[in-house]
């Protein structure tokens, strides 16, 4: 199909129902729904969003290399790019337009005071090498946000270096291989890992070098904590459990479970990502937490971005608290000093390149202001409340994993779709129809097809009893036997459902010339 | 608070229905040693929008933003115009606060940005397919180094003198905890190793930096072809992406894999992060990549698509089995590089990087004016070392005090090593008067 400059079809196909077909108009747009091609397919030769200097006539010094002869980026003018984005942007669904029960991910809403603070050039012009007598303002943010984190954890010490939730499981595991190194305990090649795990837990232990042993549930949802018994031993480096875990339920052994952990020997890392229903109310080293990465991309409410970026800080016990990697800050005899080199101390390393995700340290603190002690303490409070009044209004019509009361998050499974024909995924795609980002599906494991609610704090009762009547009708629908309805769901979306088999059986990753692409398709 | 829709009234009714006494009756499964009877002690109660922006506005306020004075650092993160535009769209609320695009239908937006994003990364770094982002490029190196190890079966990794001493550091802190070798060179001021020399039948890969953290570049066709010959893999560092504007790409070289750092391109400095990460590899590889990756196809009605695939890889399918542990990546930032490369356009990447490079020449030559100083490169792109008759580190200071930010003190990377060096980067940001002052200036603080 050609496009013209506008990036719209300039012709209908011939001998293609397609665009008619499927939205009845010309342009195969649909009102606010603006079909848009890539940006590689917009290109004008020479034409550019920029303005720019000419270049000073002065010769070239690269040394033995070669200036390249081309790049092969496309060339669209201001208007033209920020129209691709736009149009783009409007595909998404997001939590700024709506309710995005997404468990496990915690999406609650960005506060924008947040992005402002962030973009002060205060921060975000500062250069990670400056002389550390210019970026005094940036150390001491970082000392805040690590005083915050450590009182709301009670915990001993804290590196803000991690990028990511999964990139603290790294720096935790590697801590807790790093202190059993210094005790001259090479004996210890286990984590234990309950069942219910997100999969960044078994596959950072593996990643680490540890082999992963599972420990499963019990009926009520929560590990069991004989059969961990049973597998504690001298070859345990540690356990790797999440709290409140991912099925949403509160450990409610779990304090026996880290003393059972401790007296082998072992270490407790907790995965902390649904740390915001309990925090400002519970402190993890009350639980006999030794070590627990946060996650500020959910609960300090730093925004996911459409993946990321996140920042993943991680606490530590007094007992791990020596081994946290560089770099950190201290308070020198002229302010705020950075320990940048693993050589300088008993740290084991270095998790990325510079000082941690300040972006979202600085927006990660505006949030905790914001909230203070005592917003933080409703925060969780109301975050629970919502998955638990969310959880007693479906009940009688879905199939409630495990008795309640839920924390921040409620799980049903599929029982009550049995005989229906419907699916998980066909009651996900029906509620994208409805107006809702899907709940978490087929996730965690243990229990079988998924649906994890999470509501947060920031969601009124008034946008619950929404979903609960969308999500009420939708089950009624289901069992009521109209299969086709929700196999066919969505259609009201910019796109219907994917072919996900087609595109990894032929992987396509990436445009391709057009001339290129016909020579491979020749070969 | 300003954050919370519950009401007084709300809460009440919702606690009826759920049969409860109290929210803090929901909290019962909790140990009681552990529940807290009231807000936590030892911090601030809430704040107004006003309150908290003079409180961290008097923070920035004690920073020196490097935009405010002249500025010449790089050393991995450099400092570029950024258009008002990618800032403009990269807050749209559809973009900033959508979640990682696991319901295709509801996300073909940032699909088919990361559809685009790959595609860029393809054609800068001239390799045939790129992941939808890493952290930064310091993990991206780490990750290139045991995907080759896995690739190969081998478990040595050779790590240039001129890479970045902290992907260097990050990649062998790996080494350490997941159990490979890491030989790292000893630094490499002006060249001159035999990384070939070191390649054995245990090597699974080499790992170089263009341009190296020392700001020379270097052409290594010879190199990428030698240990392909001895079944290694050539994975090519790239700090400064501006620089595959103009110098011939690491693919063309014939390198196995690329990682990079993606800052230079719609990033702000951010006092080092977050910043994105770049992975590209040879396609014969795709399979043992980390990371997500964005596919083409077509949906019920037979229209082109996109979708997350390939996911057999990664930590969600695979679990221990994983090629990475990564989920959380750098979406945004990969937006903002995204939109900032398409503004910029063919012709716009070959002249920025033009610019810079010229630039770059002009400053190397100011500074090479100036009494006992010396410029260790032949060829650079925007950045290179320049030798000092006085420690680096102190000269900096001066310059600081003179309101210049005057470069890298290489001591800072290396510490105790190499005290008379410093890096210098130039980009366009950096005016003619720029040039001239910290040229003056440094004369000043030799004398
Ligand atoms: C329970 C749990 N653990 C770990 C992670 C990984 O965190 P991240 O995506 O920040 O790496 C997530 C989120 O994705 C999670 O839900």
């Amino acid at each position: 199909m050609s496009m013209n400059n506008q990036g719209r079809p300039s012709a209908i196909p011939a001998n293609s129902g397609a665009f008619d077909g499927v939205t009845g108009t010309v342009t195969g747009n649909r009102g606010l729904q603006i079909e848009e091609p890539l940006i590689f397919e917009q290109d004008s030769a020479g034409r550019t969003g920029v303005d720019l200097p000419d270049v000073p006539k002065v010769a070239s010094r690269l040394g033995a290399v070669k200036p390249r002869a081309k790049v092969g980026l496309p060339g669209l003018a201001e208007p033209q790019v920020v129209r691709h984005y736009t149009r783009l942007s409007q595909k998404n669904y997001a939590i700024d337009s709506g309710f995005y029960p997404l468990g496990s991910c915690t999406m609650k809403h960005n506060p924008r005071l947040n992005e402002k603070m962030a973009r002060l050039p205060g921060f975000s012009d500062v250069h990670p090498l400056q002389p550390v007598s210019t970026v005094q303002g940036a150390l001491e943010l970082m000392d805040q946000l690590a005083h915050w984190l450590k009182t709301l954890t009670g915990m001993a010490a804290v590196t803000l270096a991690p990028a990511a939730g999964a990139h603290g499981e790294m720096c935790g595991i590697m801590a807790i291989r790093a202190a059993h190194e210094a005790k001259g305990d090479s004996g210890r090649t286990k984590i234990l890992v309950p069942e219910s795990a997100h999969g960044t837990n078994p596959a950072t232990a593996a990643a680490c070098g540890y082999s992963v042993d599972a420990i499963p549930a019990t009926a009520d949802g929560r590990v069991d904590l004989e059969a961990l018994k049973a597998k504690l031993g001298p070859d345990v480096a540690g356990l790797m459990l999440t709290n409140p875990n991912t099925c949403g339920l509160f450990e409610r052994d779990i304090i026996a479970i880290a003393d059972a952990v401790h007296e082998a020997g072992g270490y407790f890392y907790c995965d902390g990502a649904n740390f915001n229903a309990i925090v400002g109310r519970v402190r993890p080293a009350d639980l006999g937490i030794d070590v627990m990465h946060i996650n500020l991309h959910k609960t300090f409410s730093t925004p996911h971005g459409g993946g990321g970026p996140g920042s993943g800080p991680v606490v530590f016990a007094e007992s791990l608290a020596p081994y946290i990697p560089v770099p950190y800050v201290t308070h020198g005899k002229d302010g705020f000093a950075l320990v940048e080199n693993a050589g300088e101390g008993p740290a084991f390393g270095r998790m990325k390149a510079f000082h941690g995700q300040m972006g979202m340290f600085v927006r990660a603190l505006s949030y905790m202001l914001s909230h203070g002690a005592d917003g933080l303490w409703q925060a969780s409070g109301d975050a629970v409340l919502n998955a638990n009044y969310v959880m007693a209004r479906l009940e009688d019509v879905m199939t409630a994993s495990f008795e309640g009361p839920c924390m921040h998050e409620c799980l049903f499974d599929d029982r009550f779709l049995k005989g229906t024909g419907v699916t998980t995924l066909d009651m996900a795609k029906a509620l994208i129809d409805e107006g809702f980002h899907p709940m978490t599906m087929y996730f965690p494991l243990v229990v079988h097809g998924a649906l994890l609610i999470e509501p947060t704090e920031t969601e009124s009762k008034a946008s619950l009893d929404q979903f609960v009547e969308a999500l009420r009708a939708l089950a009624e629908r289901a069992k009521s036997g109209d299969v086709t309805y929700f196999q066919a769901a969505p259609r009201l979306t910019p796109r219907r459902r994917l072919d996900e088999t087609a595109a990894a059986r032929k992987p396509v990753l990436r445009w391709t010339p057009p001339v290129v692409a016909e020579a491979l398709a020749a070969e | 608070m300003r954050y919370l829709p519950l009401t007084e009234a709300d809460r009440q009714s919702m606690l009826e229905a759920i049969r409860a006494t109290s929210v803090e009756d929901l909290f019962r499964d909790v140990p009681k040693s552990a529940r807290l009877a009231g807000p936590i002690g030892g911090l601030p109660n809430h704040m107004g929008e006003l309150e908290v922006e003079r409180l961290l506005g008097s923070m920035a306020a004690k920073n020196v933003p490097a935009g405010s004075v002249p500025s010449f650092l790089g050393a991995g993160a450099y400092r570029h115009h950024v258009p008002a535009t990618v800032d403009h769209l990269v807050q749209r609320g559809e973009f900033l606060t959508a979640y990682t695009p696991y319901q295709p239908e509801v996300s073909q937006g940032t699909l088919q940005v990361l559809f685009e994003f790959q595609t860029q990364v393809a054609l800068l770094t001239g390799m045939d397919v790129a992941n939808a982002s890493m952290y930064d490029g310091a993990t991206s190196c780490a990750e290139a180094v045991m995907m080759a190890n896995r690739i190969t079966r081998r478990k040595k990794a050779i790590l240039s003198g001129g890479l970045h001493p902290h992907y260097r550091d990050v990649t062998t802190t790996d080494a350490r905890f997941i159990g490979f070798e890491a030989v790292a060179l000893p630094a490499a001021p002006t060249g001159g190793e035999d990384l070939l020399a070191l390649v054995d039948d245990k090597t699974s890969c080499v790992v170089v930096q263009n341009p190296d953290v020392f700001g020379h570049v270097r052409d290594y066709t010879d190199l990428a072809a030698a240990c392909q010959a001895k079944g290694a893999l050539l994975i090519v560092v790239v700090t400064e992406a501006l620089s595959l504007g103009l110098l011939t790409p690491p693919g063309d070289m014939g390198a196995d894999i690329v990682a990079a750092e993606g800052q230079s391109f719609g990033n702000a400095l951010n006092f080092g992060g977050p910043y994105v990460g770049l992975f590209a590899v040879k396609d014969k590889y795709v399979r043992q990549m980390p990371g997500r990756l964005c596919g083409e196809t077509v949906d019920a009605d037979g229209r082109r698509g996109f979708v997350l695939t390939l996911s057999t890889r990664e930590q969600h399918i695979r679990r221990e089995k994983a090629t990475s542990n990564i989920c959380t990546n750098s979406g945004l930032c990969a937006l903002a590089f995204s939109i900032h490369v398409s503004l910029l356009g063919e012709a716009g990447i070959t002249q920025l990087a033009q610019l810079n490079h010229t630039k770059a020449v002009q400053m190397a030559d100011k500074l090479a004016a100036v009494p006992g100083v010396q410029v260790l490169n032949d060829g650079f792109f925007n950045e290179f070392t320049v030798k000092l008759p006085k420690p680096a580190a102190a000269v900096v200071e001066e310059l600081a005090k003179r309101r210049i930010l005057g470069g890298v003190p290489v001591s800072r990377l290396y510490p105790g090593a190499m005290e008379d060096l410093l890096l210098v980067a130039v980009t366009e940001t950096n005016t003619d008067a720029d040039m001239d002052a910290f040229a003056a200036a440094l004369t000043e603080v030799l004398a």
